[in-house]
Formats: C-alpha cells, sequence, structure tokens
C-alpha cells in the first residue's frame, strides 16, 4: 500500500472536476455548501472580501473552527496557509485537511520562497496568473492549480485575464519547435521539462480551477467555457443575498455550462449579488494577485 | 459501440478518453434525453453527493434506472457509491446494486492509497488500484459477486449481473484492461 504519491494526490483534485469549491467561515456554511451540491469547501476563519476590508496582517484559520467544519461535512475540506509559511502547512496536514491552498488571499509569510510541497502527504493548490508562474508552483510540487483573479471583489475581469494567459499560452507552445519551447521556457521562468510536458498534452498537467471574482452562475459559466476545470466561489456566495439559492445555482451553472437555457434558469431570483469592487479602482498595493513568485 | 459517461461531476473526461483510446464513441450525459441510443453507462468518481444532487434536480434518477433494465452500467468510487443500495446517508442513490458501502472508508485523502489488485477475471495479472477518499462494501446481497477484496478484507469491486462497480479508478491509468472488461459485458448484452 503506497500512499501519498503523485498520482494519488493530483488524482483528489480530477475528482473535483466539474465542481464548485466554496469559501465557508462556520459549520454552518459548510452544510450549506454541501446541501447546495459543492464537491469541496475551503475552511477560512473570514471571507477575502472581509479580509480586505478588515486590513492587517490575514494568516492561517483557527485549527479548531476547521476541526468543526470538518466534522460537519462528508465533503472534502481544503484549508489556506500562507504562501512560505511550511509550519502552517505542517499544522493543517497534523489535522487531516484534504487539500492546502498555498494562498495570495493571506498576507505572505515569505517574499521569496514557497512552500516545498513535495515534502507533504497532503496535496497542495496554488494560484497562479500565467503559465510560468503555474509551472513553478507545479515544479515545487503543486498537485492542482488555480487561477488567481483578484479575490474578494466580485469582479471577474482578472479571473478571466488569468485564465485565457494560462489557457492561451498552452495552446501557443502546443505549436512550437523544441529550440522554441527552450528558449521559451527561459523566457517565462519555468522548468524546460514541465514546458515540454504541458505543450506535449496541450493542456495542464494538473487541474486547473478558476478563483477569484466569481459571483454569478454566469460567471461560473464564462470561466468554464473559457476552459478551466472547475471554479472556487469565495465571497461571491455568503457575501450575497441569498446564498443557499446562488450556491445551487452556481453548482448547476459549471455543470450545464454549455446551455443557454438552463443557465438562463438557474441565474432567475437569485437575489442581490455581492456588492463587489470594481477592480480597476483598487490601488496597486491592495491587489492580492500580485503576491507570490 | 456507444457509451454514456455521466458528466454531472467529477472525472468524466478521464473516462472519455480512456474509451476514445479503445476506438469506442463516448457522450457526456448531462440530461435525460441523452441515455437514448447508448450502449452503456459509466459513472464516473467524483463526489457522490454532488452527483446524487444534479441528478435529482436535473430529472435523471428514474431515466437511469430504467436504462440500467436493459443496459450496463459501471460506477468508480463516487460512482459506486451512486449505485448502492445503501450508503448509511440521506443522499440520493440509483439502488442498482445490492450492497451497503461506507463513503470514505479508509480516511481523509492523507490515507489516499495505490495498491496492486487481483480483480477475479480480469486477464494479464494485478491491476494498479488508485482509492482516492475511497468507499469500501459492507454488504452485499446473494445476487452480488465480489471481485475484489484488499488484503485486509475490504471489498472494493463487485459485479451483479451487468453492473460493475469499483471503489477504485482505472481512468486514472494508463491500464485499459478494466475498461475492456466492462465493454465486454456491453458486447454481450447488445
Amino acid at each position: 500500500m503506497e500512499k501519498a504519491t503523485e498520482t494519488v494526490k493530483r488524482g483528489h483534485a480530477q475528482m473535483l472536476k466539474g465542481g464548485v469549491i466554496m469559501d465557508v467561515v462556520t459549520p454552518e456554511h459548510a452544510r450549506i455548501a454541501e446541501d447546495a451540491g459543492a464537491c469541496a469547501v475551503m475552511a477560512l476563519e473570514r471571507v477575502p472580501a472581509d479580509i480586505r476590508a478588515d486590513g492587517g496582517v490575514a494568516r492561517m484559520s483557527d485549527p479548531g473552527l476547521i476541526l468543526e467544519i470538518m466534522e460537519s461535512v462528508t465533503i472534502p475540506v481544503m484549508a489556506k496557509c500562507r504562501i512560505g509559511h511550511f509550519v502552517e502547512a505542517q499544522i493543517l496536514e497534523a489535522i487531516g485537511v484534504d487539500y492546502i491552498d498555498e494562498s495570495e488571499v493571506l498576507t505572505p509569510a515569505d517574499e521569496q520562497h514557497h512552500i516545498d510541497k513535495t515534502k507533504f502527504k497532503v496535496p497542495f493548490v496554488c494560484g497562479c496568473r500565467n503559465l510560468g508562474e503555474a509551472l513553478r508552483r507545479i515544479a515545487e510540487g503543486a498537485a492542482m492549480i488555480r487561477t488567481k483573479g483578484e479575490a474578494g471583489t466580485g469582479d471577474v475581469v482578472e479571473a478571466v485575464r488569468h485564465a485565457r494567459s494560462v489557457i492561451g499560452e498552452i495552446r501557443r507552445i502546443n505549436s512550437m519547435r523544441p529550440d522554441e519551447l527552450a528558449s521559451y521556457a527561459k523566457e517565462i521562468g519555468a522548468p524546460l521539462e514541465l514546458v515540454i510536458e504541458t505543450a506535449q498534452k496541450g493542456r495542464m498537467t494538473v487541474v486547473n480551477f478558476a478563483a477569484g471574482g466569481v459571483a454569478t452562475p454566469a460567471d461560473a459559466a464564462l470561466m468554464m467555457q473559457l476552459g478551466v476545470d472547475g471554479v472556487f466561489v469565495g465571497s461571491g456566495i455568503f457575501k450575497s443575498g441569498n446564498p443557499a439559492a446562488r450556491a445551487k445555482a452556481i453548482v448547476k451553472a459549471v455543470t450545464h455550462y454549455n446551455d443557454p437555457k438552463i443557465l438562463a434558469e438557474v441565474s432567475k431570483g437569485l437575489g442581490e449579488a455581492m456588492v463587489g469592487i470594481s477592480v480597476t479602482q483598487l490601488p496597486e498595493g491592495e491587489r492580492l494577485a500580485v503576491r507570490g513568485w | 459501440m456507444k457509451i454514456g459517461v455521466l458528466a454531472l461531476q467529477g472525472d468524466f473526461e478521464e473516462h472519455c478518453v480512456c474509451l476514445k483510446r479503445l476506438g469506442v464513441e463516448a457522450f457526456e450525459i448531462r440530461l435525460p434525453s441523452q441515455l437514448q441510443e447508448l450502449d452503456g453507462l459509466i459513472i464516473p468518481g467524483g463526489e457522490s453527493t454532488t452527483i446524487g444532487k444534479l441528478a435529482t434536480d436535473f430529472d435523471l434518477v428514474d431515466p437511469i434506472r430504467n436504462f440500467a433494465r436493459s443496459s450496463p452500467v459501471w460506477g468508480t468510487c463516487g460512482g459506486l457509491v451512486f449505485m448502492a443500495r445503501d450508503v448509511g446517508t440521506d443522499q440520493p442513490t440509483l439502488g442498482l446494486i445490492d450492497m451497503v458501502v461506507e463513503r470514505n472508508a479508509f480516511g481523509r485523502q492523507v490515507e489516499s492509497f495505490e495498491e496492486d489488485l487481483q480483480i477475479t477475471g480480469l486477464p494479464g495479472g494485478s491491476f494498479r488500484g488508485i482509492f482516492i477518499r475511497a468507499p469500501r462494501v459492507k454488504q452485499v446481497g446473494s445476487g452480488v459477486r465480489i471481485i475484489c477484496k484488499l488484503k485486509d478484507g475490504s471489498i472494493v469491486a463487485v459485479r451483479q449481473g451487468k453492473f460493475l462497480a469499483t471503489s477504485f479508478h482505472p481512468e486514472l491509468t494508463d491500464d485499459d484492461r478494466v475498461h475492456h472488461y466492462f465493454l465486454d459485458i456491453v458486447s454481450q448484452e447488445n
């Protein structure tokens, strides 16, 4: 019996495909998410919109809270640690979370190094804005990637930018000659073997979700049609007028992302979406996506 | 041969890739009308609660049961859970196979594992089983044949007539023998 193999780590993300992973801050939220059909939850003390509003240093959540959430649902539970904070990751592994998100939504603990994720039994998901960043994270041991978007804004524009960037770059390398791949790998700061492997497969070698700014069923379906494997929804559900209805609608929209009639049906009568902040009005210093190296 | 893969959530794409590699037409199934003209159905791995809720909301439960009266169905992991008669929770299931299933029976993700398996009726020696937050079959009715157990006695693959269910994920390997095994069942039924 062999545990924590690359196949088993990446495979868990493959089981989440076509699904919605929802941020939750209480066991009650977690049950609402599970009832709505979430394929996993992200256990947090505050959703990104509140982290943004509160300011200060954002850290790993209280392990006691994460454990309460783990006990309240049967679906997988993920939790976030700070970029580079491998001790927070050790603690999350010790309590048995199913996936760790080394996340730019929390305040980075290291401005040069990400966690060496190969040292862990628990798999990691990491954010990226482009292919180079994605492949650097995979080289460090990430078993799943998510495009960053701009968390806590309810504005999907950055999620679209990052997904288009990653998927567009994969399309480009797919038609490159080997000598071009070598120079491209250098240009984007990614290991050549991962660039070659990705070019040959014509897709990311791990599962790739979208995140950061998804607030409506249409946003979720947009990301799916752009070519991601699934969607994280952070503040978009529990900062909206009717979380249970919106959560269900987003789950249905991710399954039927190519069916505009069903998308119209599920988008009806959901009440207020989260208020949102336009990313173009966000000062550079308040952007979370630039965190990570 | 036309095989449908239930595409509500989970690793349906991986099953489609295996089927295409074997030269079989694969169709993603999200609505009841898409079940027509299929020779067999695969229910992939994924979150069984999510798959069950979406199947209920889009009125797929009875149409799949009707389809299964005359056609083979295979479930992997979450698909095995969805095919069970009893899973010990109130989540919707198809009740196709007379078995009681325990979800997440081996623990959380850090306990997920790979293991070489001996599967009754599968030629070519051992098969690499990938178990991810996997379920196990706790009890089976008299019409159910156990075709694979782990060393500790856990039941991880069963066959009931034209129905097949596995706790593990052949679609995550390059070894197509279990897909072949299912396609043989489909050929015999048609």
